[in-house]
């Protein structure tokens, strides 16, 4: 940091206007998108990084506190029925036992409003929670055993007996659902169901066309930080130190699930050891809650990897199919991309894959449509890119093979059908620069000595090289509010219930905040994931670096009205409006004469006055109703393909991103990197062993569910345009999930061009390519 | 994880006493054991700690190596003199689980470590291997790491042991001892398959303790190779493995040892292809040939019919590269 500082201290600053607080039509770009020689974009080193690598960073399950008690789950074994009898008489004789809870004991609890059915619902599923003998997926917890340590509850728990009976309506075979029939896909309350033209007809009459199907498999969430919480009551106040990515939603879905006022229920939430969609709410904390009202006595639950397995959802099954009629020279007149995937009759959380066939390429016509049918499973749920991660495998791959198949070099057939505005809304594009990411990459990559399918081989290892397009859109969701102090000593503090999941919300957010203030980042404190700050902010979507920038710009411009009175006539500000001023050095200056400055110290001391404290709410998030607004990436991959055994090896990447302006460089390479190798596994390995007989998974853990290790990953090579979004706060657009999309297109066809194999279904395993 | 006593034992004679009581159990590193017991699968009455037992390498008058049970993966590995006159059984150990298991797994706890197979792991699942007479759900369940040759109707699992396959082509030999005295056991008749009686692992009696193996010199080092085939880089069990190892003497196979892992309950010897081969000219064509009678009687389940070409093909590729390369 403090090299970093001499070399900002060497650069002339200039003080930055206050941003505009909206980003419609006509509206003025955020003053820190052309900002050049600052914090932003520069590598700067994590804040918690070195609390983490000490391990002094409390997590969820870290939390000490007096006579306090472990919670053990019990999982069903069964997937659809009914408890006949549970047997818990030697669990409550074992040694340690504080309390078994059973559906015959638990108290009265509601269902969890599940996610998007309200604004602030968070629940993964809206089954009974533990209130009847009901069975609806295999792995529900039927029972919860408190006691002094997690040995005794976990051994109390093996003690439990069950005797189920199987119910005739249990769904647990696709096949089954799929007879049961299908009902057309909700995503945020609207149908994904889109028709542009006759898009059947006009493939009918192309003169090229693909219309091929791809199948992707469950995955599981697998965050190296274990599910958990430590909770307790006071009276009817329920605090939870939690891992979680939805401090605001988990606080108001538990209120109505205990029938309590939301303002009862306090979430924190410091650190998450990783989440990608999965550290919201679930039957968990909610039984580990009721569990300590009952014993009256503070409770720590910690699922074992395999209840992450039983109880969290992940992304569910896809099949897929991609039609594209082409004319002669590749322009699209037909884009179909249509399929069925897996739900449960207990969430809404169908897996949109059809989202990126909208907007990333112009096509005379479109169908597309998701399709959901039901089985008794546990609920799937956002998984790094929902939609899009598996989504743009079908679409990629179609596109991959359309290009061949026409003769066609595959980054000009994207290039050729790159929209001019929104194909399928018409909206203009906010900023789009895929075609630039294209250039960039093809040249760093070494595109042009890509050989024909088959055409390469080192020894026993045929090389290949395949491309895609990533995409990913900008959301920012309403609700966004920000609290801000600032004191005489020149300190502040921004605060706003937005959470840090090792990504570097904490420390991206502190540049900007520095930045607009014109204070060093050491004079900032970054407060966040915690229902006492203001802000309804969840960490999905991409969108927390929009939706915290637009609460804070909000937040910052009160500041500045509330300094400026204070100033009052004797300052050299006197006269001056809020966007006549800016931050620089430690206090405000005139824009257009920075000799005309006073420090927010000086400023205070005159007003009396110790701190300032205002709090401000973001506006809408008009700017989605004006511009469509996607990031996109240039995706290139080198495989091996062993010709004895079919052992696949991924020998380069280079990931080039076109995602607005990069605020952190550092911490964004490693969001692009991280979801690039999680891209890997599920190109090439990821699957949940789901026994179609019983609705079991059979490989709850990570010896036996693989991800790639060290080994399967090379160097990994990012670029970006970094060509700032004028639409949004400090142009830039969240970069969190766009890196796993595109990555399974882009490695199935390498071992197409290493091969001449086309397989269409993940994972990418040796026995698909002997 | 059931309430159990723990004991640890300082010398041979205690271990074996203790070892010998209804419901003990030797406790060597406890990768495998301690696993099982949290899943309830095993549940131990007592554990007789044996970690620090048998722990060295020692070279015998008639050149043999003995190598203690409990001497732990990575020291195996490691050991200069097993690099040299086998390397094929440091690869072996060098490609299983990870630096960290390695670190603490044992030679005696890695011969007996347990079979992998889901259903096994899973006490909601019907296993003949933990409850006879239960069924077996993994035989039209999920069974891509699951046996194609010697399996039964009962139990089509497979032992997962990489350092096992090495030392049945090694021609090792696995000495026990009980508290009448010792026998030795040669590894390849050491695990059994599963007949109808799949949870009988092994011919260990209970009680006995495995005090080590001992692998006598051979002409095969020069030419010899484990090679694992698995689904991703490293830290998976096998799909397929060979161990493999030539001795030419002019244009003649003089020995050949070929031993194959992932395909069997027991690490398996492929003496019908080692018979074809001996004596006769190292082709690509007598490898194929010798392959493919090996694998006759192999059958593939719902998941994992792709092994009989994988293992095929990885022989007979194996065994050429051996027959190609000059002597180191
Ligand atoms: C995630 C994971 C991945 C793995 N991957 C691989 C792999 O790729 N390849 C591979 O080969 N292995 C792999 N392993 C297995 C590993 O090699 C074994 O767990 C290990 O070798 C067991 O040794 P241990 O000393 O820990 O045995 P323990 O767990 O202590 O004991 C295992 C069994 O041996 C018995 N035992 C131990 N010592 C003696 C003795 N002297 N006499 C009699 N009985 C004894 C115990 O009673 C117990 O039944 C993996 C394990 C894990 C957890
Ligand atoms: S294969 Fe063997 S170990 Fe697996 S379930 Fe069947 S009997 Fe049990």
């Amino acid at each position: 940091m403090p090299i970093l500082q001499d070399a900002l201290q060497a650069v002339m600053k200039k003080a930055i206007a206050l941003a505009p607080d909206s980003f419609i039509p006509g509206g003025k770009p955020d003053p820190l998108i052309r900002h050049k020689h600052g914090l932003i974009g520069a590598s700067v080193n994590r804040i918690d990084g070195p609390l983490k690598v000490s391990g002094q960073a409390t997590f969820a399950a870290e939390f000490p506190m007096q006579n306090m008690v472990y919670a053990a789950l019990k999982y069903s074994t069964i997937a659809r029925g009914r408890i006949v009898d549970i047997d818990t008489s030697a669990a409550e004789s074992a040694l340690g036992v504080v309390l078994v809870m059973t559906y015959r004991n638990a108290p009265r609890l509601k269902p969890m409003p599940p996610f998007m059915s309200q604004p602030k619902a968070a629940g993964g599923d809206d089954v009974p929670i533990m209130q009847d003998d009901q069975i609806h997926w295999n792995g529900q917890p039927v029972a919860l055993v408190l006691a002094g340590t997690q040995e005794e509850a976990d051994h109390a728990q093996s003690l439990i007996r069950v005797t189920y009976e199987a119910g005739a309506d249990g769904v647990t075979s696709l096949a089954k659902a799929k007879a049961n029939g299908s009902e057309p896909g909700l995503f945020q309350g609207e149908p994904l169901k889109l028709e542009i033209k006759d898009a059947e007809a006009m493939l009918a009459a192309a003169p090229h066309k693909v219309d091929v199907r791809y199948t992707t498999p469950r995955h599981n969430h697998n965050p190296i930080e274990l599910h958990a919480a430590t909770l307790y009551w006071e009276g009817d106040r329920l605090r939870i130190h939690d891992t979680v990515q939805a401090v605001a939603h988990e606080a108001w879905t538990l209120a109505h699930v205990f029938d309590i006022p939301e303002e009862h229920v306090r979430v924190t939430s410091p650190y998450v050891g990783g989440g990608f969609g999965s550290k919201t709410l679930w039957q968990h904390q909610v039984l580990a809650a009721a569990a300590s009202r009952l014993a009256g006595r503070p409770v720590r639950v910690m699922l074992s990897r395999e209840g992450v397995f039983r109880i969290v959802g992940g992304r569910t099954i896809t099949e897929q199919r991609v039609a594209i009629g082409a004319q002669e020279d590749g322009s699209f007149d037909a884009l179909i991309h249509t399929g069925t995937v897996a739900m449960t009759p207990h969430n809404n959380m169908p897996e949109p894959f059809i989202l990126p066939a909208r907007s990333a390429y112009a096509s005379k016509s479109f169908l597309l449509d998701v399709e959901t049918v039901k089985m008794n499973m546990t609920a799937n749920t956002f998984m790094r890119a929902p939609g899009e991660a598996v989504g743009t495998f079908g679409l990629e791959c179609a596109i991959d093979e359309l290009a061949h198949a026409m003769g066609m070099d595959p980054i000009e057939l994207r290039l050729k059908n790159e929209p001019e505005k929104d194909p399928t809304t018409g909206l203009p594009f906010s900023q789009r620069g895929v075609d630039q990411a294209w250039k960039d990459g093809r040249e760093r990559f070494g595109w042009d000595k890509r050989k024909a399918p088959g055409a390469l081989r080192d020894g026993d290892w045929l090389v290949g090289m395949g491309c895609a397009t990533g995409t990913y859109p900008y959301y920012r969701m309403p609700g966004g509010a920000a609290r801000l102090t600032l004191s005489r000593e020149g300190r502040a503090t921004v605060g706003i219930a937005a959470h840090e999941m090792g990504m570097g919300t904490s420390t991206a957010q502190t540049q900007i905040a520095a930045e607009r203030l014109g204070l060093p980042m050491e004079a900032i404190t970054f407060n966040y994931a915690d229902t006492d700050l203001p802000g309804i902010v969840l960490a999905g979507g991409s969108q927390q670096t929009a939706a915290i920038g637009a609460a804070v710009i909000a937040a910052h411009h009160k500041l500045v009205e509330e300094l400026l009175k204070l100033a009052g006539n004797d300052s050299p500000l006197a006269g001056l409006k809020p966007d006549e001023v800016g931050g620089l050095d430690g206090g405000l200056c005139a824009l257009e004469d920075e000799s005309r400055c006073e420090s927010y110290a000086s400023i205070l001391s005159r007003a009396q006055q110790d701190k300032v404290t205002v709090e401000a709410e973001a506006p809408m998030p008009l700017e989605l109703q004006h511009w469509s607004m996607h990031s996109h990436s240039a995706l290139f991959c080198e495989v091996r393909v062993n010709t004895v055994t079919g052992e696949v090896r991924v020998s380069r990447f280079l990931g080039s991103f076109d995602c607005g302006r990069i605020i952190n460089a550092k911490t964004a390479a490693s969001q692009f990197r991280g979801g690039i190798i999680m891209g890997l596994g599920l190109a090439l390995m990821e699957e949940s062993q789901f026994d179609e007989r019983t609705g079991r998974i059979m490989n709850p853990s990570l010896a036996e569910y693989h991800v790639p290790v060290h080994l399967d990953v090379p160097e990994i090579d990012v670029m970006w345009t970094d060509e700032p979004d004028p639409h949004t706060p400090m142009g830039a657009r969240g970069v969190g999930e766009i890196g796993i999309t595109g990555v399974g297109a882009a490695v199935a066809n390498a071992i197409f061009n290493a091969t001449g194999k086309r397989v269409r279904d993940l994972p990418i395993t040796l026995d698909r390519l002997l | 994880m059931t309430p159990f006593l723990y004991e640890r034992a300082t010398d041979a004679q205690t271990a074996l006493a203790l070892g010998s009581r209804d419901g003990a159990r030797y406790l060597a590193g406890g990768t495998n054991l301690v696993d099982l017991m949290r899943e309830t699968i095993e549940r131990p009455e007592i554990l007789v700690d044996v970690a620090g037992l048998f722990d060295q390498i020692e070279d015998t008058d008639e050149g043999s190596l003995r190598i203690g049970a409990g001497v732990k993966n990575t020291g195996l590995a490691a050991d200069r003199r097993v690099r040299e006159r086998f390397p094929m059984l440091s690869q072996a150990i060098l490609a299983g689980a990870s630096a960290q298991i390695r670190n603490v797994a044992t030679v005696g706890g890695n011969l007996l470590q347990r079979t992998r197979c889901g259903y096994f792991y899973d006490d909601a699942a019907r296993c003949n291997k933990r409850e006879a007479s239960a069924g077996c759900d993994a035989v039209e369940g999920f069974n891509r790491n699951h046996a194609i040759l010697g399996a039964s109707k009962a139990c089509v699992a497979t032992h997962p042991s990489d350092m096992a396959v090495a030392l049945a082509a090694l021609d090792a030999v696995v000495n026990i001892e009980s508290q009448d005295g010792h026998r030795s056991i040669p590894l390849v008749d050491f695990h059994v398959l599963p007949g109808e009686t799949p949870q009988i692992e092994t011919v260990l009696r209970r009680g006995e303790l495995i005090a080590g193996v001992t692998v006598a010199p051979n002409g095969i080092a020069a030419r010899s190779r484990y090679r694992k085939v698995r689904d991703r880089a490293s830290y998976a069990f096998a799909l397929i493995s060979v161990a493999a190892g030539l001795e030419m003497d002019g244009g003649v196979i003089k020995d050949v040892r070929i031993a194959l892992g992932g395909v069997a309950h027991k690490p398996w010897r492929a003496i019908i292809a080692e018979a074809a081969l001996k004596g006769g000219p190292p082709t690509r064509a007598a490898f194929e040939e010798a392959a493919e009678a090996e694998l006759a009687a192999a059958r593939g389940l719902r998941d994992n019919a792709f092994k009989i070409e994988l293992a095929r093909r990885v022989i007979v590729d194996t065994l050429s590269k051996l027959a190609d390369q000059g002597v180191r």
